[in-house]
């Protein structure tokens, strides 16, 4: 018997393969409060007057920039779980989270670049939220990278904690150190961009962000949920089916 | 056990990475000659002007030590990988700390070594004063190297037992650096200009704090990292 037709045989009912409605219904708030903010954003909002129609970048910027940290915030607080009580969805949240922070730092760090290229004149600049963020964007590639290679989900899950829990720390530390080295060294810093009048397109955009990251997590999670228990199904299989060898 | 019986477990452990290197040296000439061939590239990346190379010099001498350094450390571990002998050093009493202990203490040892070789090439080759500003070169390669070997002895007990080790070690483990990095080369360089500004030593302050931010944590989290 192949493999695949053993996972759609009645062994496998138990594998969790309906997720809840809410998830959908959380993806249509998540595009709808997109598509309803950035409508509102060029409507009340006039052009800047230096940057013009490009500081509508920084409605969609800032806010992708903080879910990203709650993203992150997220890995580090169900790393600890992970540790102190060991159940599998701490590290699943984690794993979903984190997936998730990658592609969110990604698209703040590309968001930031163009928007800086005709506003400060370069497409990067040392400034500590920046390096900080690219330091993020490959502490957390490094974290999905040892999960990909592990395959021991017991060990898997151990290990990611720990990487999770000291690369969250580090950040912090990046941060600082970054500040200290550019503070020696004399250049100055980013100007303060956001205007108070701008505030509710950009609280707008905070809630779609908001909505966008927890789509995002609860469908990794549901696909990682999935995924371990396919993982343990095929793992049983082989025991039985091993059993007069072992 | 007492943490005297513990010192003494990673002591020999310790000893014992440090004799199957000794009687092998392999491991130690390839990385010795690898980090001269990389001082060399940074030369040729840098010009042969005389000036941009000692301005460079603080730079290229930490990334040599950071390129051939992380060599090192998924070995340590490879070593215990054949024949099972990772199984049999958990099964010995004691914590599981005094592993790590012994294992950075004998990384420790190498890439020190490494470095006693090296920043002597890279004070030729790059024309810099060694003899002026030695005491403080010493204290800031002690502590810099301290934060890099502990966080790569930390990173390589789980790097050097998945298959893509070679790239996987360096993915992790450099990204957690950057405060090494800059306040290791931060104060070399302030050093080897004969410290003008007197930075050096908020440099070396901040070193100790890293250092000892990193080893603490290194320490509590390996037990979750090693355990089977």
């Amino acid at each position: 018997m192949n493999e695949m037709d053993d996972l759609t045989s009645s062994r496998f009912s138990d594998i969790p393969l309906r997720q809840g409605r809410w998830v959908g219904v959380l993806g249509w708030a998540a595009l709808l409060a997109m598509i309803g903010a950035q409508a509102i954003g060029f409507a009340i909002s006039r052009p800047e007057r230096d940057m013009g129609h490009l500081q509508k970048i920084l409605y969609v910027h800032v806010p992708i920039a903080w879910a990203m940290m709650i993203a992150y915030f997220i890995v580090f607080v169900a790393s600890i779980l992970y540790l102190v009580r060991r159940r599998e969805r701490y590290d699943l949240v984690a794993a979903a989270s984190a997936e998730v922070g990658v592609v969110l730092t990604a698209l703040t760090l590309v968001l930031g670049s163009i928007w800086a290229r005709p506003t400060w004149g370069v497409w990067w600049t040392w400034d500590p939220r920046l390096t900080t963020s690219a330091i993020l964007l490959v502490i957390f590639a490094g974290y999905l990278a040892l999960r990909a290679y592990t395959e021991d989900a017991d060990r898997r899950a151990r290990w990611s904690a720990a990487v999770g829990i000291l690369g969250f720390l580090n950040v912090i530390i990046v941060y600082q150190s970054v500040r200290w080295w550019r503070s020696i060294h004399q250049v100055q810093s980013s100007p303060d961009t956001v205007d108070p009048s701008y505030a509710l397109a950009l609280r707008l955009n905070a809630i779609a962000a908001l909505l966008v990251l927890a789509y995002l997590v609860a469908r990794r999670y549901h696909a990682a949920r999935l995924e371990r228990a396919v993982e343990a199904r095929m793992e049983m299989a082989a025991l039985e089916k091993g059993g007069a060898h072992v | 056990m007492s943490w005297r019986a513990e010192l003494t477990r990673a002591a020999a452990l310790a000893w014992k990475d440090l004799t199957a290197e000794r009687r092998t040296k392999a491991n130690f000439n390839a990385v010795v000659f690898l980090a001269g061939m990389i001082l060399l590239l940074f030369g040729f990346a840098f010009g042969p002007d005389a000036a941009a190379l000692r301005a460079a010099a603080a730079g290229v001498l930490w990334l040599t030590v950071l390129f051939g350094g992380v060599l090192a450390f998924n070995r340590s571990y490879q070593l215990e990988l054949e024949n099972g002998a990772l199984e049999q050093l958990l099964l010995y009493p004691g914590s599981r700390k005094t592993i790590f202990l012994g294992k950075l203490a004998a990384n420790l040892a190498f890439v020190f070594l490494v470095e006693a070789i090296v920043v002597p090439v890279a004070a030729i080759l790059y024309d810099l004063p060694l003899a002026r500003p030695f005491p403080g070169l010493a204290v800031v390669l002690l502590l810099g190297t301290f934060g890099f070997v502990t966080l790569g002895t930390f990173y390589a007990a789980m790097a050097s037992r998945v298959r893509a080790r070679e790239v996987l070690l360096p993915l992790l483990l450099f990204p957690m650096l950057v405060p090494v990095v800059v306040a290791s080369v931060e104060a070399t360089s302030a050093i080897l200009a004969g410290d003008p500004m007197g930075d050096a030593s908020a440099w070396l302050r901040l070193l100790v704090v890293f250092d000892a931010v990193f080893f603490t944590a290194s320490v509590l989290a390996f037990e979750h990292v090693i355990d089977e």
